[in-house]
């Protein structure tokens, strides 16, 4: 008995309908792209004022530096009045106010000695209502650090305001 | 003369095994990096920059966030509040809501995206305002400018 044997077939797919959709899908994507500019954050420390703590508290408060933030014209930054409860100091008006803020947390934090100062140190900002917002971030950038060399530098973490919200 | 028998024609298949990997690969990229969250984000905002700023914290449990413009209106879930006077409802509700996911309202994140040129005292005003509705976490969101 003669048996035929069959050459095995390759079967064929048919894929234009995935490849039409894999198509759709990517112009879809494409159309829909949007590059967003990077974001970051500064967190600041709002707690309630109200509070009830019958607790004592068991870890000494963080070392405070006032710093008020002085508007002038058209909600342009005039002065920084920087009190750390030992000395005052004032900064401004110049365009260099932020660096020398800068320079002077850095230095106080340095005279401190202890490199765990920056954690214990808290600065509490009191800002003018009418100062435009982007002078506010520069300062909170001037306490938080500085570049140097392309590397940042952390100087002061912990932030927060004082409640001037009715003061407009 | 004797002509060559006609040859039956066959169709030409190119091989599309490295078009399609190319392709699967272009929509897991744009998959990948595709925002969505647009509704969040008011385009009309001009935040300020900052080259200290840290990256957002994607593990935050719970995050509102709230656009303010310069004339004091702000901008949430792509809706506009004419006032923050009348943010608190607003904040309730959206403070059930985190509820109703098992977070606790100190760690609902209030993410400020204010623009540049807005007072401070609104920014300091809408603060006040969340917490009036016992909000405590705040983060102040800025453009980053990278460091050279």
């Amino acid at each position: 008995m003669k048996i035929e044997t069959e050459e095995p077939e390759d079967i064929e797919v048919n894929m234009t309908a995935m490849i039409d959709i894999v198509f759709q899908l990517l112009i879809f994507f494409i159309m829909t792209f949007n590059v967003a500019p990077q974001e970051g954050d500064f967190t600041i420390k709002m707690p309630l004022a109200s509070q009830p703590s019958d607790e004592i508290p068991l870890d000494e408060p963080p070392e405070l530096i006032r710093i008020a933030l002085r508007s002038g014209d058209e909600g342009k930054i005039s002065t920084i009045d920087v009190d750390d409860e030992v000395e005052a100091q004032t900064f401004g008006p110049s365009d260099t106010m932020f660096l020398e803020l800068t320079n002077y947390i850095e230095e106080k934090l340095a005279a401190d000695g202890d490199p765990e100062s920056a954690n214990e140190t808290e600065v509490e900002f009191d800002i003018d209502y009418e100062l435009k917002y982007s002078f506010t971030v520069k300062a909170i950038e001037a306490v938080s650090g500085k570049v140097i060399n392309g590397q940042v530098k952390k100087l002061i973490e912990k932030i927060k305001f004082k409640n001037n919200a009715n003061d407009g | 003369m004797k002509f060559n028998k006609k040859r039956k024609s066959e169709i030409l298949e190119g091989d599309l095994t490295p078009m399609i990997d190319m392709t699967f690969q272009l929509i897991a990229f744009f998959m990948l990096l595709i925002n969505f969250s647009k509704v969040d984000q008011a385009e009309e905002i001009t935040l300020p920059v900052s080259e200290l700023a840290v990256p957002p914290d994607g593990s935050l449990e719970y995050k509102m966030i709230l656009n303010l413009e310069p004339g004091g209106n702000v901008i949430f879930a792509g809706q506009r509040i004419p006032s923050i006077n009348v943010m608190g409802p607003i904040l309730s509700q959206e403070i059930r809501n985190a509820e109703r996911e098992n977070v606790a309202v100190a760690d609902v994140a209030v993410i400020i995206r204010s623009h540049a040129d807005s007072k401070t005292g609104l920014v300091q005003k809408l603060i006040s305002k969340c917490q009036d509705s016992e909000l405590e976490s705040f983060v102040l969101r800025v453009k980053d400018r990278e460091t050279k």
